[in-house]
Parts: C-alpha cells; sequence; structure tokens
C-alpha cells in the first residue's frame, strides 16, 4: 500500500466514526449556526453585518475547527486506539493525511452550510464562485493540517482541550486574515474591489496549505510516537 | 530454529523508574513462552517494548531482525499485542473495528472475517463496541489480534475477563500457534492453565532497581520468582 492508499483507510475510519456518532451534524453545525445567529442579533444592522460577514464566517469557521480538531483525537483515546493505531504500522505521514483529510472534508461541509447561513441570515449575494471556493479549500487545508499536528502534539495530555486553541489560533491567525480578505474582494464589499484582486490572498493560502501539509507529512509520525 | 526476539540488557524506563533493568532474552521461532513474575515484575512493560509501545532506553533489542530503537514499525508489521485495552472505536461495529486493523495492518478484508469465525463473534459481529460486554471485549482484542496476522504474538494477561468457552478458544489458538508459524509470548498469572500451553518459562523478577530474568522448564516444577541475586542482578 502506498501512503494514500493508508491516508485513505485513516479518513475512511474517521468519517465512519463521525458518521455513526453524528457529533457533526448535532453538536458542531449547530454551534457554527448558533455563533452567526448571535452575531446577527448583536450587530442588528445589515450593512455592518454585510461588511463583517467574512470575518465572522471565517472566526466560526476556526472555533468550529477547534472542536472537530479535539474530537478526532477524543476518539483515539478511546480504548487504547492510539495504541492500536500505532501497532498497525501505518505510515505516520498516512496518519496525519488521512485525518487531516478527514477533518478537511467535515470543515467544507460546515462552511456549505455556513455558507447558506450568511447568504440567508446576512443577505449576501454569492459571486465569483470560482475564488471563494480556492480559498475557502486552501483555508481548509491549512486549518485541517494545523490542527492536526497541534492535536497530536496534545493528545496525551490532560490539558489537550484548552492547549490546542492556545497553539493553534495564533498559527493560524493569517490564515483567517487572508481567508477574509479573499471573501471580501471576491463578495466585492469594499467599493471599487474587483474579484480578480483576490488572487493574490489565495495564492498565500495555498503557499500556507502547502507549507503547513508539509511540515504535518514530516513531523507527525514522530510526535504520534514520542507524544 | 531463527531467533524472533533477541534482547540484551535492554533497559526501559518509566518516569526515569527503571520498569526494566538490564533484560536478556531469546525467543525462538513457534516457541510458545510464558512470562510470570509478580505483579509489577515488568511483564507488561516487556511485552510493550517489544511491541515498540515504549521505548528501550539502553541495551540492544531486535524483532524479526528490526532493531527496537531504530526500526519499531518494522518491528510491528509482524507482530500483535492483546493488552488490557482493545485497541477499538466505540462507535464502529465489531466488523468495522476488525476491518480497520486488517486492513490497516496491509491484509485484506477477508482476514477480519477469518477473525471473527475463529473467536465466534459472528453473533455480534454488527453490535458496536460501545454495547459489548467486558468478556465479549476481551474476545474482540483476541481477535483484533488475529485480523493482523502476527508471526509474533504478545498475549498479556489473555485469560482475564474471559467465560470457558472464550478460554477454550484462546487455549486452541495458542496451541495451534506454533503449527501455524506463530510464535506466542504470554504473561499470566493464571500459571497452571498457562504453563499447560507453554513449552518454556521465563520468570521476572521485581527489584526495587529493576527487574531481570530467569529461566526455566515451563512443564516442570517452576521456582518461586527468584531475588535480585538469583536473576544475577545485584
Amino acid at each position: 500500500m502506498n501512503v494514500f492508499q493508508e491516508a485513505a483507510i485513516v479518513a475512511g475510519k474517521d468519517l465512519r466514526i463521525e458518521a455513526r456518532s453524528r457529533v457533526t451534524m448535532t453538536q458542531i453545525l449547530p454551534f457554527g449556526g448558533v455563533v452567526l445567529l448571535l452575531f446577527a442579533f448583536a450587530l442588528d444592522q445589515k450593512k455592518i453585518l454585510r461588511q463583517v460577514a467574512p470575518g465572522l464566517f471565517w472566526v466560526c469557521v476556526l472555533l468550529a475547527a477547534l472542536l472537530a480538531v479535539s474530537r478526532s483525537f477524543s476518539i483515539e483515546q478511546q480504548n487504547g486506539a492510539r495504541d492500536g493505531l500505532r501497532l498497525s504500522g501505518l505510515d505516520g505521514a498516512a496518519v496525519f493525511l488521512g485525518k487531516a483529510g478527514a477533518i478537511g472534508a467535515e470543515l467544507l461541509v460546515l462552511e456549505l452550510v455556513l455558507g447558506i447561513g450568511v447568504v440567508v441570515l446576512y443577505g449576501i449575494a454569492p459571486a465569483s464562485i470560482g475564488v471563494l471556493l480556492l480559498t475557502a479549500v486552501a483555508a481548509t487545508v491549512s486549518v485541517a493540517a494545523t490542527g492536526t499536528l497541534y492535536g497530536v502534539l496534545a493528545a496525551g495530555l490532560r490539558v489537550r482541550e484548552t492547549l490546542v486553541p492556545l497553539l493553534l489560533l495564533p498559527v493560524v491567525a493569517p490564515v483567517l486574515f487572508g481567508a477574509t480578505r479573499a471573501f471580501e474582494l471576491a463578495l466585492h464589499l469594499h467599493p471599487h474591489s474587483h474579484a480578480s484582486d483576490a488572487w493574490p490572498w489565495v495564492g498565500m493560502l495555498s503557499l500556507f496549505a502547502v507549507i503547513y501539509a508539509s511540515a504535518g507529512t514530516l513531523a507527525f509520525g514522530t510526535l504520534l510516537e514520542e507524544s | 530454529m531463527p531467533l524472533v526476539v533477541r534482547l540484551r540488557s535492554a533497559v526501559c524506563l518509566i518516569d526515569r523508574f527503571p520498569a526494566l533493568a538490564g533484560v536478556d532474552l531469546d525467543v525462538e521461532e513457534g516457541e510458545v513462552v510464558l512470562l510470570s513474575g509478580p505483579n509489577g515484575a515488568g511483564k507488561t512493560t516487556l511485552l510493550r517494548m517489544l511491541a515498540g509501545l515504549l521505548p528501550m532506553h539502553s541495551g540492544s533489542g531486535e524483532v524479526f531482525g528490526c532493531d527496537l530503537r531504530s526500526d519499531r514499525r518494522g518491528a510491528r508489521r509482524s507482530l500483535a499485542l492483546v493488552g488490557h485495552e482493545t485497541f477499538c472505536y466505540d462507535d464502529l461495529s465489531v466488523r468495522e473495528n476488525l476491518r480497520f486493523a486488517a486492513r490497516a495492518s496491509g491484509r485484506p478484508a477477508s482476514a477480519s472475517d477469518a477473525a471473527i469465525d475463529r473467536l465466534g463473534l459472528a453473533p455480534i459481529a454488527d453490535v458496536t463496541h460501545a454495547r459489548l460486554s467486558a468478556g465479549q471485549r476481551r474476545r474482540l482484542a483476541l481477535a483484533v489480534a488475529f485480523a493482523r496476522e502476527p508471526r509474533l504474538l504478545l498475549l498479556d494477561e489473555p485469560h482475564a475477563g474471559l467465560d470457558s468457552v472464550g478460554r477454550e478458544v484462546l487455549d486452541s489458538i495458542v496451541e495451534a500457534a506454533p503449527n501455524e508459524g506463530r510464535t506466542v509470548l504470554l504473561a499470566s498469572h493464571e500459571l497452571e492453565r498457562a504453563r499447560a500451553l507453554s513449552g518454556r518459562e521465563v520468570v521476572i523478577a521485581a527489584g526495587q532497581a529493576g527487574g531481570g530474568v530467569l529461566e526455566g522448564p515451563a512443564a516442570g516444577s517452576v521456582p518461586a520468582p527468584p531475588s535480585r541475586e538469583t536473576a544475577g542482578l545485584a
């Protein structure tokens, strides 16, 4: 088996567990929806909501990502499953790609639902779909890769739930910034802005995605063994 | 017979305490070796170190020729450990857990079906792990090891929690192991039953500074766990 086939086995297992336990459906998705709704009530002005919508969207995604990462590693704490993963002889890079892939897939579903929420609640008309999609994919890969890397680092610790946000949020702050700017430009939320102005931000996000995914692929195996 | 396990002066520290201090051990292919000794002697530590789940801090050790310090992943490819936990996921069924164990170890999905048949798990194959009783979980732990088609089976108190039928199934698996090309290291406190299954007994002695190994025949009379002096550790 090559590393991608092994990754598919790990991702399939994680997604099957999520489909069975429905934590994403019953906790993470409603959490994101509630955050969007709370902001809508708190700001209560369509004009302000439209302007801050991209930032709120990505803050929601990041907060939900923290839950998804925590969940992804809490299932490995059950019944010594983490030891089982190590005993299987799977390549550490494959485990990383599989777990990050599963988290990324869950986040993409979440983003789709939140996106619909933003359109409905904040009155934003979708535009430049290609830029939005590429931005979402690049940012999601970055967040999932970083979350998976810090997730395994904190997995064996009692303070896992509080440590992961502390480690993860500063590292993904540039992703939040870049994705928000790209969305603002793609959705023409600033006067005289063009969708084409978003491409440099998409490029920066893609670079982050490659760096974070590469770092995770290289470091995860050692962290899985030693942490 | 070629050596499956070779340890020389192996030391394993847990929280800086030497849980194993200078263990020498050779196990040949096809052997069934009983590890005995009092609680805290280091039996579980030894099995987990051989499985690559605990580091070897000094000394040398090989499993199937793979160095335990530099190639733990290589060593794991041919072994399975049945420990105190099942290594399974609560939300997956017995069949799904076994299928994942087989596929992750590079074995075909049919290996999981064979494990279900061998351990008599067919009636509960679609039950999730969370709903299994303690005894059923012990059987599943054995099946997970089996689904990996290991050449070295590390069994840590495998009889604990099993009913009489489960114990008979386990005994038949251990008895058949040499003919199936498997080597077994079995740690147990149920000495009478375990000695009947084993060809050789290795007594692990506990000591304040760590443990050591004294070898003796399994079928004959086995002396009480040796002192550190008799184990040559003083």
